[in-house]
């Protein structure tokens, strides 16, 4: 019998998902006109969905010199798996400083798969509020999705095997920005 | 941390870290309540047995309306109600809940013990609402709650627990969640009605109110429990609220920053005087709001870790 060994590879590195940041937010800033964009506000998904907005909105800022509003949304009580997994996720903090009604709300995650995840999200903003539109925006796109859900702005698209998991790394949780690729460890579990 | 039981047992059983655990997640949910939809649907599908074979108001609301912000399905029973009053035994009674397909049971009962009895027994998650003297756990988890958000801390802090601590088990909850969590615990009360045995697991006794608070953060006062007040512990309930009781003459041994805490219901005039109940130093009432918010943390975590 191989031994399989638990190796990561490394798919997208720093230089080109500096590149992605540039490229969602100038995509946001062609679709929204210089007025309309102070009816956006960002909601950034725990946990790794969070640094990609913050980085989303300082190139916005940077080029357009307005500062879009920033909230974190955990979805942890909208899973539609719980006593299905085998540990519960940590919750992490849901904290919206704006009204979301009438805004315009891009959800920032890093990766999209299922879609199961930005089901839960499109429930949970609703418990908050009627915002005017929901756009997502995704750091990569792995593709096989369970869910009829697709992104509006993706950094990277990449198609990958379903014994595989597509992990994210960022400066300001571990250290470094990178995707990497590794085999899938709860097989079956997806989210 | 990662929460692993399928039961609430007590909070001798559980680490500092799952204590925190459970703090942590409450704070989250804390604020579902304060939105403008008040129910999330992380306990869909679930069924919850709310068996009160002892009265309770209080907390039976909590847990209930916890259970609804939570969108479980709930049933509630009570003794009165119960086959236990036809002479079934409580094991047999709650194999009968159980066989009707429910995840989890929220019980209180007179015998100390009874939740470890059945928890061993069932597959659904028990939570304890309350056994005998022995423990409250949800009461003080809140309890420790209400503390960690108005001082930031527990570890270090001086905890005064007054009354009956004979009878309470909201006492031996507090007292062993506090000192995981690396509080100093004082108790003091009626000699007849402060168990000297205490002192063995690191909790200073004391028997008179000055030497119980005059240094302590938080005040802790328990319900003088008038049901069981017939063998006589003390003389008189006025005697009681002269020498053990809040008023405006002993607040005066207390520091001006200490938290002044009752886990209902209030005897007014007995263990605290109103004007203190109501007072600056009080956070009575958001010892109840808190307790929506534990409660609802311990289902949801307890919900996940059930048989699958």
């Amino acid at each position: 019998m191989q031994m399989q060994k638990n190796t990561k590879t490394l798919i997208f590195d720093e230089k080109k998902i500096a590149g992605d940041i540039v490229k969602v937010a100038e995509a946001i800033l062609s679709d929204f006109s210089k007025k309309n964009l102070y009816d956006i506000a960002f909601l950034g998904m725990q946990l790794k969905g969070v640094p990609f907005a913050r980085r989303i909105i300082s190139s916005i800022k940077s080029s357009s010199g307005i500062n879009i509003p920033l909230g974190t949304l955990d979805i942890s009580m909208y899973r539609d798996d719980i006593g299905i997994r085998k540990t519960l996720p940590v919750i992490h903090e849901t904290d919206i400083p704006f009204d979301l009604n009438n805004k315009a709300i891009i959800l920032v995650d890093d990766v999209l798969h299922t879609g199961r995840t930005i089901r839960a999200a499109l429930d949970a903003i609703t418990d908050y509020g009627r915002p005017s539109m929901i756009k997502l925006a995704v750091l990569v796109d792995r593709g096989l999705r369970e869910f009829p859900i697709q992104a509006d702005y993706i950094g990277e698209m990449c198609h990958v095997s379903e014994n595989e998991h597509v992990s994210v790394s960022w400066k300001e949780l571990e250290g470094v920005d990178a995707v990497y690729m590794m085999p899938e460890k709860n097989k079956g579990m997806k989210i | 941390m990662k929460w692993t039981r399928k039961d609430l047992l007590s909070l001798y059983d559980l680490s500092a870290d799952e204590i925190m655990a459970i703090l942590d997640t409450a704070q989250e949910f804390k604020k579902v309540s304060e939105r403008r939809v008040k129910k999330v649907p992380a306990l869909r599908g679930k069924t919850v047995v709310n068996f009160f074979v002892e009265p309770s108001t209080r907390t039976r609301a909590s847990f209930e309306l916890a259970e609804q912000r939570l969108s479980a399905d709930i049933v509630n029973m009570s003794a009165s109600t119960s086959s236990l009053s036809k002479g079934e035994t409580l094991l047999d009674t709650v194999k009968n809940i159980e066989a009707l397909q429910v995840d989890l049971i929220v019980m209180r009962h007179s015998a100390a013990g009874s939740h470890n009895f059945l928890a061993k027994r069932l597959k659904c998650g028990v939570i304890n609402a309350g056994d005998g003297a022995h423990e409250h756990p949800t009461q003080a988890l809140l309890d420790i709650f209400t503390i960690i958000q108005r001082k930031g801390r527990i570890e270090g802090l001086k905890v005064a627990i007054v009354g009956d601590i004979l009878h309470s088990r909201v006492a031996r909850s507090n007292i062993w969640g506090l000192l995981k969590l690396g509080a100093k615990v004082t108790i003091g009360g009626p000699a007849t009605l402060v168990p000297r045995e205490f002192a063995k697991i690191g909790v200073r006794v004391c028997d008179n109110l000055k030497d119980t608070i005059e240094d302590a953060d938080v005040v802790n006062l328990l319900r003088i429990q008038h049901e069981r007040q017939r063998e006589s512990y003390f003389p008189s309930i006025n005697e009681y609220a002269n020498i053990f009781g809040l008023n405006r003459e002993t607040i005066k041994y207390l520091k001006p920053d200490a938290l002044v805490m009752h886990p209902g219901p209030i005897n007014r005039g007995v263990e605290v005087e109103a004007s203190i109940a109501d007072g600056p130093q009080s956070v009575i009432l958001e010892q109840v709001t808190n307790g929506l918010a534990v409660r609802m943390a311990v289902l949801y975590l307890v919900a996940g870790c059930l048989e699958k």
